[in-house]
């Protein structure tokens, strides 16, 4: 698929993002697109950066590198990592929701929805002064601003509550309350966390049928745990799992991908024991150095700013580097492991099993293979990502 | 103590030996802690010697009350109170239809307010009517506006001003000095005083605006201080603590004048007798005017995107950002807004003494100010306005408890008890509305019936 050519097909491209919090990497180079008119996931386990991710996009964090690019129906391209946070939903239209659900709690539902809209309503109530004098114009505005916010409770199936408190509200309702919320402020990617977090089956199914009604029109990003919406109603999904990206494609693809199984589910203790002893004593050891790699850039750089960079430097030739302690990530192991029974000397047609059981010594050339292996892995699969994009 | 005593000992021990044993243990307390506050005073003898007076008596007297007291709470009251409740639980529940008073509280508040003048010249003549015109009306109205300015800043965008009445001193002072030195009139130094005070709300918003909470309580407080401090200290301009006065009148509309030497002094245009209640019912008035353009706007505004950006903020300050709202400005504005209800009030307040010293704008003041806001319920300008009527008229009445002293001796004298009752009054309305008079918040828009939200979802703010 050709990238360039299609760019404008691409609602968000994030390139090479990376959030360090003090010496905590919590994304390393994370790159990925989100199509104009689909459904993204971003899936992960606990603390996989998910949230970080979101952070960045809608301008709650700065991120430490890395580009974020929003390219918006009219073609016009805002860089989000440069603007200023409140300026992402007003000049980009990006909308979001958040995890632990954040409503105006005292305000009506009909108020939410209205201070959503508030930056169309100030320009329409001349920065006030139109508005305090009573002006006709600023009076359609915002009749039709309550229109929209009646549309968006329609649409929510929460009308009949319009008048009460948005805190009076059950939980999956104020779920969908939080999003028409977002909707009302007229978004292009609508960045949604977690939403059916907590709803019960019904309540999820509902979920399913506003995301659908609304993809029609946005675009949206999605952070979901609930594997039976991610895969109902996603198109594309990116798993990430420590701050990296572990996998990249439809949904399908993604499911049967063992790097995801094995972040999810895990491989087994022994199992751990026999990857960390393969690929053991030189390479973990080298990976969980930290600090300034010299090969890869300024490694003496006088500057007290200038964190290690061997993060976020492309090690195409080393493959992915991990800083989380040792045999955490889950991915990383199923990696090391496919690699090392790929490398090894003996006759592939060999089970696996029974290697495991002759790996009491480990091997220095079977290490040194790795990388090698692991090299041709990392190439592989941003090349897995584009044929899930492609679908 | 005896609220948490749970319902199995209720049944072990009969209620009246319980009430005698908190009836006991009630009166060692008070033993306890009353022998030397009490019972021993110091005082001076005819020489000028420090000598011990023993009152036990009195002692006695207090511990005697206090254990009765107690007593007849726990063995009588109590169980009475149960008793009441319980049948009031069994008593099919009556929506009770709010009465006259309540459905036009506000119509019946408006016309109150503008024939309160008119009532109190019928009946106590001009001269008579002094009093009650300027130490009540004029000063509680002046309350009511400053609590309404507040408002805005703490009951609708929820940051805790503690440095309110700085806003107040730069309207006051805008208008004395500018109405002294250069002879301006009050209608044009009125507005002057509110953009000036609207600017130094933006000036002190600005550094403020990270932070939240207590700390930005601390930020305010220190403001209200420094302004203060350089009214004091900046001599040559403010002429310091000896304040500045021969503060202009205000002319009615530069038509007449309320200085009896001019030639267009009111009495001698429309040909009526002399007297220095005119210019208190004027100032009334206008103050009562200043009164309504506060409330005008502030209904106005909560109805404006920018008002329900200030409540939003109040709600939450992260959702604020994620819907675009650009916190910074909306902050600036509430700040602004505010104090420049300070500024028309504080120039009003130099026009109405004609004279401003620092010694009115200390932090008390603030303090006061916040005490209505909080005690008639953030963001509830009707609430508010009772606060105020409580809380300036209370203690002003206080004053006038002349016939306690016939109960209590000629030695006593009310206005030392003020600030006690004063304070037993906030700590009682606190425990009995703890969100205030009025504790609910209309809704600025509807889709079909306005109905007021309950007080326990709305927040108060975190600055």
């Amino acid at each position: 698929m050709n990238v360039q050519a299609s760019q404008s097909d691409f609602i968000l491209q994030v390139e090479h993002l990376s959030m360090k919090f003090g010496g905590l990497v919590a994304i390393g180079d994370l790159s990925f697109q989100a199509r104009r008119g689909e459904i993204t996931a971003l899936i992960g386990p606990n603390g996989a950066g998910k949230t970080t991710v979101f952070n960045c996009i809608t301008g709650f964090y700065k991120p430490t590198e890395g580009m974020i690019t929003l390219n918006k129906r009219d073609g016009s391209t805002y860089l989000l990592e440069r603007l200023p946070n409140h300026e992402i939903p007003a000049r980009a239209n990006v909308a979001r929701t958040f995890q632990n659900i954040r409503l105006f709690s005292g305000m009506t539902l009909l108020e939410n929805l209205l201070v959503a809209q508030h930056n169309k309503l100030m320009k329409a109530s001349g920065y006030t002064f139109l508005g305090l004098f009573g002006f006709p114009s600023y009076r359609q505005a915002s009749a039709e601003s309550i229109e929209l916010a009646r549309h968006w409770l329609e649409k929510a199936g929460l009308v009949d509550r319009a008048d009460d408190p948005a805190g009076d509200l059950p939980y999956g309702a104020q779920r969908r309350l939080e999003i028409a919320r977002a909707m009302c402020t007229g978004p292009e990617l609508l960045c949604l966390d977690e939403p059916a977090a907590g709803l019960n089956p019904r309540e999820s199914a509902a979920l399913n049928e506003l995301l659908m009604d609304i993809k029609n029109s946005t675009s949206i990003l999605l952070i979901e745990h609930d594997m039976s919406v991610v895969m109902q109603i996603s198109d594309h999904v990116v798993v990430l799992e420590y701050g990296r990206k572990i996998s990249d494609g439809s949904p399908q693809t993604v499911r049967t991908d063992p790097r995801v199984i094995a972040a999810y589910l895990g491989v087994d203790d022994e199992e751990v024991q026999e990857v960390l002893v393969e690929v053991g004593d030189e390479d973990v050891i080298e990976q969980l150095d930290t600090g300034p790699d010299s090969a890869h850039g300024p490694g003496n750089s006088a500057s007290m700013l200038a964190g290690p960079v061997s993060d976020t430097v492309e090690h195409a030739d080393e493959g992915e580097r991990v800083t989380v302690s040792k045999g955490a990530s889950k991915a990383a192991q199923v990696d090391a492991r496919s690699a090392s029974i790929a490398s090894k000397p003996q006759p592939a047609a060999k089970p696996a099993a029974k290697s495991s059981t002759a790996k009491a010594a480990p091997k220095k050339p079977a290490a040194k293979a790795d990388n090698a292996s692991k090299g041709t892995e990392a190439a592989a699969k941003p090349a897995s990502g584009k044929r899930g994009g492609d679908k | 103590m005896a609220a948490t005593v749970s319902s199995e000992r209720d049944d072990v021990v009969p209620p009246i030996q319980r009430a005698l044993r908190e009836g006991l243990y009630a009166g060692a307390i008070a033993l306890g802690l009353f022998v030397l506050f009490i019972g021993l005073r110091t005082d001076q003898n005819i020489s000028n010697e420090l000598i011990l007076v023993q009152r036990w008596l009195l002692l006695a007297l207090v511990v005697v009350a206090t254990a009765v007291g107690r007593f007849v709470y726990v063995g009588y009251a109590q169980p009475a109170m149960e008793r009441a409740k319980a049948e009031k639980a069994k008593a099919p529940a009556v929506v009770a239809e709010p009465g006259f008073v309540r459905r036009n509280f506000n119509k019946i508040g408006i016309v109150v307010l503008l024939l309160y003048p008119i009532a109190m010249v019928l009946a106590f003549g001009f001269q008579g009517s002094l009093k009650w015109v300027d130490n009540f009306g004029i000063q509680i109205l002046i309350y009511v506006m400053l609590a309404w300015g507040l408002n805005i800043v703490v009951g609708l965008a929820g940051l805790l001003d503690l440095g309110y009445v700085a806003f107040y001193a730069v309207g006051a002072y805008a208008y004395a000095l500018l109405g002294t030195h250069f002879g301006l009139s009050f209608w044009i130094l009125l507005p002057a005083a509110g953009c000036m005070a609207a600017f130094w709300g933006v000036m002190l918003g600005f550094p403020v605006l990270r932070l939240r909470g207590d700390y930005l309580a601390i930020v305010t407080l220190a403001f209200g201080e420094i302004i203060r401090l350089v009214i004091i200290n900046w001599r040559e301009v403010t002429n310091g603590s000896a304040g500045i006065s021969g503060i202009p009148k205000v002319s009615f509309f530069g038509l007449m004048s309320f200085n009896v030497s001019d030639p267009n002094y009111i009495a001698k245009v429309l040909h009526i007798a002399q007297s220095g209640a005119y210019y208190k019912i004027f100032l009334y008035y206008l103050i009562l005017a200043l009164c309504f353009l506060t409330a005008f706007v502030t209904i106005r505004l909560r109805r404006l995107p920018v008002g329900r950006a200030w409540e939003a903020l109040r709600e939450d300050e992260i959702a604020c950002r994620s819907l675009g709202i650009n916190t910074t400005t909306t902050k600036l504005t509430a700040f602004a807004t505010g104090a420049m209800f300070g500024g028309f009030a504080g120039s009003f307040f130099a026009a109405r003494q004609g004279f401003v010293s620092p010694e009115s704008f200390v932090f008390l003041e603030s303090a006061i100010i916040l005490a209505i806001v909080v005690l008639g319920g953030m963001g509830s300008l009707g609430g508010i306005a009772v606060a105020a009527l409580v809380m300036i008229g209370g203690t002003e009445i206080l004053r006038e408890l002349g016939f306690l002293k016939v109960v209590f001796g000629p030695d006593f004298t009310p206005e030392l008890y003020r600030m006690l009752l004063f304070g037993m009054a906030m700590v009682i309305v606190m425990l009995w509305k703890p969100r205030g008079f009025v504790g609910s918040r209309e809704p600025t828009a509807f889709l079909k019936e306005r109905r007021a939200v309950s007080g326990s979802f709305t927040k108060e703010g975190h600055g």
